[in-house]
């Protein structure tokens, strides 16, 4: 489904800032994959998100999303296969409209000049009553007026409103409270599975890294040092990620976020 | 003061603020839409009144309309294209077009900075002449005006509601959401600029044509008069639906001009226009940001007192 080979991003090059943010880099996803990402701060994970989305090109390499060359596609016309979440509840919906307009902008379809149908509206509000948050009954509602969980729920219906090809969660339930992190996480599942989308998610989670998925992937300086699917990832503890993780790049994980969850 | 005199003051007022609500209502669409201050617009309003008094002078009344609105449009898309696709900062846009417009209108007045339309045939003199001896016949003025306000009313509530229209307005709350619902935000800036700007266009081919003159100052401060105008009616009429809120800006605009006929009637000089329209965009928009800044001073006051 998506390829990625010999993948590079040097940001700042020739300045003392210079950083290499990925480093030939390449990976290769089979449809239904559902990866789970962990690895230090600065490990370049959210890098390779915002390469693959297209917020900027990488310096040397190529990208294929279902067998067609996107590497220098822009952003907007990717996103039309690639859904996304962030960590900031706040980046996904327009807060001055309301529900059921952000869901029409989100859901597309119709022409330039076509305005919501019924029909429309009514898949909305079943669509809505699956997240069972009571937003089906305040779609006339503007979006700002919902909480993060709220707006993060939203968001991801409006992400897979048309089935994407390439789901990017980018630690979408980090800003959230435990319970809401715990609800959103367990929709995103059923979403993913329901749909049997392809899905990349970051996570601090070491342990929702393990049980959420079939593959885990861990990073460090732009790589990927680990790549653990099938058998071997079966039974595999947190402990035995620390382990793992010490053992290839040679110094403990340090990332507090990591250890304290 | 007689009762028929006042009545004509406010009839002038509401003839004006009609006319001019149409470059409200282009604001509405680049500023409180867009999020985007459309600094060309002066030169814009005047660009209308300039095309559609030269269409009208050669004899096309008709013409004049959709001239003026066009020429808007084209207005709108460079000043679209420079902030959009050249990386230009959207206010330095504005004022950088504004600047050029006014070379541009008085080439297109004949290099001339007055026009005369005394016996020209506009819009309003051929609705004149079908409503005399009706009892209309004394309102044509301001049925054109309503009539102007109404299509352009009509006109946003359907097309704000397009998918387009609702992309247009996502631009200018969250352009992230744009870009990831795979519609280009420079094709919906640039498409809700070249739409605000051909009403802009018409409002000053409008008050040119009902004032039977254009002189190259006719737009001179507009952007801020407009704005003005948009911040009362939004105090009015700023929540619920888009048609509601258009019309409120219609009524922003005719208050504007009734509270200054009123203060014209108490003795202030005209050319104290300007001066008003600016306090009252600083107050509008100032004001909120003042009250919440409020407590915080008190509270440092009040510990200012104790340390003492």
């Amino acid at each position: 489904m998506l390829t990625l080979s010999n993948i590079s991003k040097t940001f700042n090059p020739g300045t003392v800032n210079e950083k290499t943010a990925i480093s030939g880099l390449s990976l290769h996803l089979d449809p239904g994959d559902f990866v789970t990402i962990i690895g230090a701060n600065g490990a370049g994970k959210s890098t390779l998100f915002n390469a693959i989305a297209g917020s900027f090109y990488p310096d040397t390499g190529s990208i294929a999303l279902d067998g067609k060359d996107i590497t220098f596609m822009p952003e907007f016309k990717r996103a039309k296969d690639i859904g996304r979440l962030f960590q900031d509840p706040m980046r996904g919906s327009a807060p001055g409209m309301t529900i059921e307009e952000n869901l029409a902008l989100a859901a597309g379809g119709g022409g330039w000049l076509s305005h919501v149908s019924k029909a429309e509206t009514n898949k909305f509000r079943d669509k809505l009553a699956l997240l069972d948050m009571g937003l089906e009954n305040r779609m006339r509602q503007p979006v700002g007026l919902l909480s993060g969980g709220q707006r993060q729920a939203l968001t991801l219906l409006m992400a897979t409103m048309v089935p994407p090809k390439l789901l990017l969660l980018d630690e979408h339930t980090a800003a959230l409270d435990p319970g809401t992190a715990e609800k959103v996480l367990a929709l995103t599942e059923s979403i993913v599975r329901e749909g049997n989308l392809t899905c990349m998610m970051i996570t601090h989670n070491m342990s929702s890294a393990l049980a959420l998925g079939n593959r885990t992937l861990m990073m460090d300086s732009g790589r990927i040092i680990l790549d653990l699917k099938g058998g071997e990832r079966n039974g595999l503890t947190v402990d035995d990620l620390l382990r793992m993780f010490k053992e290839n790049v040679g110094k403990a994980l340090d990332n507090d976020r990591m250890l304290l969850s | 003061m007689s009762l028929s005199a006042i009545w004509s003051l406010v009839q002038t007022a509401l003839e004006l603020g009609v006319i001019c609500s149409l470059t409200v209502l282009a604001l509405f669409l680049s500023y409180s839409m867009l999020n985007v201050c459309d600094l060309s617009t002066d030169g814009c309003f005047t660009l209308g009144a300039a095309v559609g008094a030269v269409v009208a002078i050669a004899g096309h009344p008709w013409l004049s309309i959709p001239a003026a609105m066009g020429a808007g449009v084209l207005s709108g898309f460079i000043t679209a294209v420079l902030q959009t696709r050249m990386g230009i900062d959207s206010l330095l846009a504005g004022i950088i077009v504004n600047t050029g417009l006014y070379s541009i209108n008085i080439a297109v007045m004949g290099k001339s900075s007055l026009l005369n339309m005394n016996k020209t045939v506009t819009v309003f003199t051929k609705l004149k002449d079908a409503l005399a001896d009706t009892p209309l016949a004394k309102y044509y003025e301001l049925i054109i005006a309503l009539a102007a306000a109404a299509l352009v009313i009509l006109f946003l509530a359907l097309f704000l509601r397009t998918r387009l229209g609702l992309a247009i307005r996502a631009t200018g709350n969250n352009p992230d959401m744009v870009r990831s619902s795979s519609i280009n935000p420079v094709f919906t800036t640039t498409v809700g600029l070249c739409v605000a700007n051909a009403f802009t266009g018409l409002s000053g081919c409008l008050l040119a044509q009902s004032q039977k003159s254009v002189n190259i100052d006719i737009g001179s401060g507009m952007v801020t008069i407009a704005l003005a105008s948009l911040l009362i009616g939004q105090t009015f009429m700023g929540r619920g639906s888009i048609a509601k809120r258009a019309v409120g800006m219609v009524l922003g605009s005719v208050i504007f001009r009734l509270v200054y006929t009123i203060a014209l009637r108490l003795n202030m000089p005209a050319f104290m226009l300007k001066l008003v329209s600016s306090v009252i965009v600083v107050l509008a928009i100032a004001g909120p940001y003042l009250k919440t800044q409020i407590p915080m001073l008190r509270k440092r006051l009040a510990a200012g007192k104790e340390a003492k």
